[in-house]
């Protein structure tokens, strides 16, 4: 009965005011549809953009030998530094930050050639964990380069799925023999499709890769183009880069603070740029959404003054028959909340609404929207607090009553 | 012992630089079964002291003890109990709540007891019996005359059985017939044992009670027992 009282009272309090409600109501409707949608762009842009961010591999860095641009222990500046196949597991052993490493070598233009097919791209050697690194994924049936493969020089190939459609249409490519420069290799395995937006020797999708020991025994190369390297954690970049160079200053005898020897590109620095862009905009977005959602609580704060003032002579009277002052204070709090709840369950299927409207549109720049836990949890603790605080000043005034006044109205 | 037990009791009002005596030196003693009406002109003190006697307000000085509890000195929460278990409350305009059934409204003092929900239902429905109004449970205040309404007032104040009824001129808003018939009940009560103090300036009725304290500038002049 109490509660159906409540009930009857929130629906006398609602309807004495019918525009006002509706108007407040719309108010954190449009509040908590304009945070959750806000976010979730940003998040889906976010995940979009990682993905293809990611293509190229999360958190690498990328090595290459300059020449030096300090004289060192009595030799001129300008030497050339080349880095060989040893140095990536050296530094692996130097520096135990270092999760993983591999060498590579390219060769910008080889002919590969399947039955009457003929394509022509780039090679890329590199060990085991280079597919790891570089987001390398098979496709189901087949497998990159395996340590094995690069122990024994096998003439092993994993194609990247352009050069595989080039070469095979829709033919299942796994097992069969292809040639790279006229040797015969076994393709063990095709890259899965994926977005890459960044690249330092084109995209993955044309390349055809194979084992670093093989490509030496095909190619005569004594250097590597470049080495790629992961720490355990990419907080660790910065530290790894600088004993890198100190570990290569010594074996290649330059100055460590030479800044010309090594080149690198650590792809950490795009991810927090990139991070700290979400973040700026996450916060301004969220902030107009705040704001908005605020003036819809006003908008509420403002009905429950009404409400107090319209009630007081009905709070005086139930002061009389012994109510105490939380009593009014909580009837008045859930009254406000509920109707925050209701406007934030609107918005929120709204915002649902809309956002599946959105993707069923099928715009990829912008990535898929999604209301994560995160945004709805925000939502909703940002909609309890208003909806407290809105709620609580009027009704604090209401519980502060006198009811010797508010009986005389 | 006495219900109430009033000594020295002062009320005085700040209104920025006037200070205003309501009430003063005022001694009560009214014992249980007690039907008392307190009288006087219009800003005699009546209404402050009935404020006081029902914990709306406390006096400024004084002691003020009701059912032994000195209720003078009590926070706002604790008179709000008192209020709730000790007084029942009846008014010149009903103070009925308008978009609640008569049901609800007897119903309402036995919710902040946290009675429960047949406990309420048992007694809303003896109390509607007691005033003669058991056909009327579902109807709204609008839907019933200002008799009726008085009734279910008194059946509103009956609810937790309370050690004192306080009738402020429950006659003033009704014709001489309903008021007789609210005047009526009251005696009733008063037969089966209840302790009433009513307000009033109508001498119809102050001449048919027992006792009277009649109050004039905030002094008691002239009590009758």
């Amino acid at each position: 009965m109490k509660f159906f009282l409540f009930l009857k009272q929130f629906y006398r309090d609602l309807s004495s005011q019918k525009l006002r409600t509706a108007l407040t109501t719309f108010g954190i409707i449009w509040g908590t549809a304009s945070i959750i949608l806000l976010l979730a762009f940003t998040t889906g842009l976010k995940k979009d953009q990682k993905r293809r961010q990611h293509g190229m591999g999360e958190a690498i860095i990328i090595l290459w030998s300059g020449r030096t641009g300090m004289p060192y222990e009595g030799m001129p500046k300008g030497r050339r530094i080349r880095f060989v196949e040893e140095d990536p597991e050296y530094l692996k052993m130097m520096i135990p930050e270092i999760a993983m490493a591999s060498p590579e070598y390219t060769n910008w233009s080889s002919t590969i050639k399947y039955r009457d097919k003929i394509y022509i791209n780039q090679v890329t050697a590199g060990n085991a964990e280079f597919g790891e690194m570089r987001n390398l994924i098979p496709k189901p049936g087949g497998r990159y380069i395996n340590p094995n493969d690069i122990a024994n020089k096998k003439r092993v190939a994993f194609i990247g799925y352009e050069a595989k459609k080039e070469l095979f249409g829709d033919e299942d490519p796994i097992g069969k023999i292809i040639t790279i420069d006229f040797v015969p290799f076994t393709v063990v395995g095709e890259m899965i499709e994926k977005d890459q937006n960044s690249s330092y020797s084109g995209s993955d999708r044309r390349k055809t890769f194979i084992p670093y020991t093989t490509f030496t025994s095909m190619y005569n190369r004594s250097y590597l183009n470049n080495m790629v390297v992961k720490p355990h954690e990419s907080r660790q970049s910065d530290y790894v880069k600088r004993r890198i160079n100190e570990v290569m200053a010594r074996k290649y005898r330059f100055d460590p603070k030479d800044e010309e020897a090594i080149w690198e590109w650590d792809t950490t620095r795009g991810d927090q740029f990139f991070d700290n862009f979400i973040f700026g905009m996450n916060i301004f977005l969220g902030m107009v959404g705040f704001f908005t959602l605020m003036v819809g609580g006003i908008g509420v704060s403002n009905i429950m003054n009404a409400v107090v003032e319209e009630r007081t002579k009905e709070i005086g009277i139930k002061m009389a028959l012994g109510a105490k002052a939380s009593f009014i204070l909580w009837q008045l709090v859930s009254e406000t909340l509920l109707m925050t709840f209701i406007g934030g369950v609107i918005g929120l299927i709204l915002s649902g609404v809309i956002i599946r409207g959105y993707n069923m549109l099928n715009i990829e720049e912008m990535g898929s929207p999604v209301i994560s836990p995160e945004i709805a949890i925000l939502a909703s603790i940002l909609l309890g607090i208003i909806g407290f605080l809105s709620g609580y000043f009027p009704a604090r005034r209401a519980a502060k009553l006198n009811p010797v006044e508010a009986l005389r109205l | 012992m006495s219900i109430i037990s009033m000594s020295n009791l002062y009320k005085t009002y700040n209104t920025g630089k006037v200070k205003v005596e309501a009430l003063k030196s005022i001694d009560i003693e009214i014992e249980q079964n007690q039907f008392v009406a307190i009288v006087g002109p219009s800003g005699s003190g009546k209404s402050t002291l009935m404020n006081i006697i029902g914990c709306l307000d406390t006096p400024t000085s004084g002691n003020y003890l009701l059912d032994g509890e000195k209720v003078g000195r009590f926070k706002p929460n604790r008179l709000a109990e008192i209020r709730n278990w000790k007084i029942g409350f009846v008014f010149q305009n009903f103070n009925l709540l308008p978009y609640a059934t008569a049901y609800e409204n007897i119903e309402l003092p036995m919710i902040f007891n946290g009675l429960s929900y047949k406990k309420r239902k048992k007694r809303v429905m003896e109390l509607l019996e007691r005033v003669g109004l058991a056909d009327r449970a579902a109807h709204k205040p609008t839907e019933l005359s200002g008799g009726e309404m008085q009734r279910i007032a008194i059946a509103r104040a009956l609810a937790n059985n309370p050690s004192i009824l306080l009738a402020d001129e429950p006659t003033g808003n009704l014709d001489s017939v309903a008021g007789g018939s609210i005047i009526e009940i009251f005696r009733e009560l008063h037969r089966d044992g209840a302790t009433i103090v009513i307000i009033t300036h109508d001498r119809a009725i102050a001449d048919n009670v027992p006792s009277t304290i009649k109050l004039k500038d905030g002094v008691i002049v002239d009590s009758l027992n």
